[in-house]
């Protein structure tokens, strides 16, 4: 019966049609395909992101990534703020990695201005940038068994992981995520040795969590067939559609930017980079654990080999700071990938041109491949896979 | 890695008539860049990718540049004869005056593009192409077919800067929504009047409110001899 008031069945809804799941026919399958919008509010994109798919029964005939809920220029606030003043609006790009978004600012700005950094602050920021790393690659090993149905206990194995690492990051900056640490050569604040002691502590503690961790993903069997043979990214491609980061390297291209461009002081410590072999979602995950070993490594070297000495570079302007005209790309492996700063001078107080290359971004390129003939749940895990923060894709 | 004169040789070899040309950077970065005519630049693009020495497999960052139009005020020295009296007698003499003129630099849209190579480990190679102007002649060629990396990228540029480009699979709005009119990265951008009530408007706010009610009241006002 319909509502003579309203004129529409039971069922239906007015406006747009398109997230009712309606029926359309695909002229060339002649099969019903049925287009669906995963998201923006779905509890497994991490954020206000959707992806509008076409489904025939459960496989994806088509997906297309949408997004720019969360946009709110941040290039635009950039060209609109001093150098320094633009500091604080990078921590809200990957909000989980705030201190690796400041690096990255931080040496763009340097390569545009030939500053020089101190070496104790290089110290502090390969420490900083490292725990980000820990901290990241456990949230995104626990958010895929989360999304996978395991609700809540293992995430929260990360989740305590990472609460040590937030609670140090707050005793040095002040503010657990959105810490505001670098500065144009240097840092803004030196570490205590008692901090430096509580780093030690926590870091003793992580190889033990890491092999627990380890353990809840190698030899849980669900895990293992949802996983394997799961979004395969063939090598070829991955370098094409410019993936970097573990998604990368879990296709067996061996790319890591520490150890290309050698950037900071990543040439004095030892470390490994960890390659897959079959590119699908296991060995992306299976990345991350091992490169989560390896940082903990540089941490130890790095605890052992700090010096003494400023953080800043006494010649370093803060006040009317004004690099000459010209421009530069600067860019680090934050955990997600490569990040990337390009700024313009015209030699004013404020940027001309100030750009962010963010990996998440740039790797949702490839996702619609990753996930054709795929499943609807697999395409759950595949993006969690990726593992994007929509502050960054959006900016 | 070669030397940027080195590369743009071995361009001009590959492809004839490319035309390419090295812009210098001043600052301590040293990223010089290569500007690329728009007409070879796909073939330009694929030799870069496809060279075995130099392999710039992976293009990392794809960004635009807006230049608007820019007026120049240069002093110029002209020189032109003067008549003058002295003493009762006319005479003709020169004199050199410093006059300003003004002329007005057209205004571009640039595409920045920053490559490196996987295969080699090396980078960064910047390339650059500019459009005719800022209104009509916004067209370039899309490298989406030669870095798949481009795709998000260049709809980025498309949606914030108005670039068009020619040969990408799906060009449509990326952040902004389909709806929208007008480019927000550009630097004359005016952003919408979206005032909201304010009880006690002060500094900026009031300089806001002020324009937003100058703006509806001459909405609202009668048009002259309406309503007669």
């Amino acid at each position: 019966m319909t509502n003579p008031a309203t004129e529409y069945a039971v069922g239906q809804r007015v406006g747009d049609a398109r997230l009712d799941g309606r029926m359309v026919v695909d002229p060339d399958s002649g099969t019903d395909l049925l287009e669906v919008a995963m998201g923006p509010h779905h509890p497994s994109t991490h954020g206000v992101f959707r992806m509008d798919v076409a489904l025939d029964g459960e496989r994806i005939t088509r997906l297309k990534p949408v997004f720019g809920y969360l946009h709110r220029n941040h290039e635009k606030l950039g060209e609109g703020h001093t150098y320094l003043a633009s500091m604080p609006y990078t921590d809200r790009l990957d909000y989980i990695c705030s201190l690796t978004n400041n690096w990255a600012y931080a040496l763009a700005v340097e390569k545009l201005a030939g500053q020089e950094v101190p070496e104790r602050a290089e110290y502090l920021r390969v420490i900083v940038g490292e725990l980000t790393r820990v901290q990241n690659h456990a949230l995104s090993v626990g958010f895929l068994i989360q999304d996978m149905g395991a609700s809540g206990t293992p995430l929260m194995y990360a989740f305590r992981e990472r609460e040590k690492i937030l609670d140090l990051f707050e005793a040095l900056t002040g503010s657990r995520m959105m810490c505001n640490y670098m500065r144009f050569g240097g840092c803004r604040v030196d570490a205590t040795s008692e901090w430096l002691d509580e780093v030690r502590k926590v870091v003793a503690g992580l190889p033990q969590f890491a092999d627990e961790f380890e353990q809840l993903l190698c030899t849980n069997e669900i895990l293992m067939a949802r996983t394997q043979g799961v979004g395969v990214l063939r090598p070829e491609v991955a370098v094409s559609a410019g993936v970097t980061g573990p998604a990368l390297r879990a296709s067996g291209v061996i790319y890591d930017i520490r150890k290309v461009d050698r950037y900071s002081i990543y040439d004095r410590f030892k470390f490994k980079v960890p390659l897959g072999e079959h590119g699908d979602v296991y060995d992306r995950f299976m990345i991350r654990l091992l490169e989560l070993r390896e940082s903990i490594k540089i941490l130890e070297q790095a605890l052992k080999e700090i010096p003494g000495g400023p953080v800043m570079d006494p010649k370093a302007k803060i006040r009317n700071f004004r690099p000459k005209a010209g421009e530069a790309y600067g860019r680090i492996e934050a955990p997600k990938g490569e990040l990337g700063f390009y700024l313009i001078s015209d030699g004013g107080p404020n940027p001309y041109r100030y750009r962010v290359r963010p990996p998440s971004f740039v790797n949702l390129t490839i996702l619609e491949d990753m996930c054709l003939g795929h499943n609807v749940a697999d395409v759950v895990l595949i993006l969690g896979s990726v593992d994007i923060v929509l502050g960054e894709v959006d900016r | 890695m070669k030397t940027l004169e080195e590369i743009q040789a071995a361009i001009e070899a590959a492809v004839p008539g490319a035309g390419v040309e090295i812009l210098p950077n001043p600052a301590p970065s040293g990223q010089h860049s290569l500007r690329l005519k728009p007409e070879t630049a796909v073939e330009v693009a694929k030799f870069l990718r496809d060279d075995e020495e130099l392999a710039l497999d992976y293009l990392s960052n794809v960004t635009g540049v807006d230049w608007p139009d820019k007026e120049i005020a240069e002093k110029v020295k002209v020189t032109r004869p003067v008549t003058k009296t002295v003493e009762g007698v006319e005479q003709t003499a020169e004199e050199t005056v410093e006059e300003t003129r003004k002329r007005v630099e057209p205004g571009f849209l640039e595409v920045v593009y920053h490559l490196f190579s996987m295969a080699r480990r090396h980078g960064p190679v910047v390339l650059r192409m500019r459009t005719g102007n800022r209104s009509d002649r916004v067209e370039l060629p899309s490298l989406t077919p030669v870095w798949r990396s481009a795709e998000f990228q260049e709809r980025e540029v498309f949606d914030l800067y108005g670039v068009v480009f020619k040969g990408h699979p799906d060009l449509r709005r990326i952040l902004m929504w389909d709806g929208f009119k007008d480019h927000p990265m550009r630097r004359d951008y005016v952003a919408p009047d979206d005032f909201e009530y304010e009880p006690t408007p002060h500094d900026e706010v009031l300089a806001r409110a002020q324009a937003h009610r100058a703006t509806q009241q001459a909405a609202a006002a009668p048009q002259e001899g309406a309503g007669q």
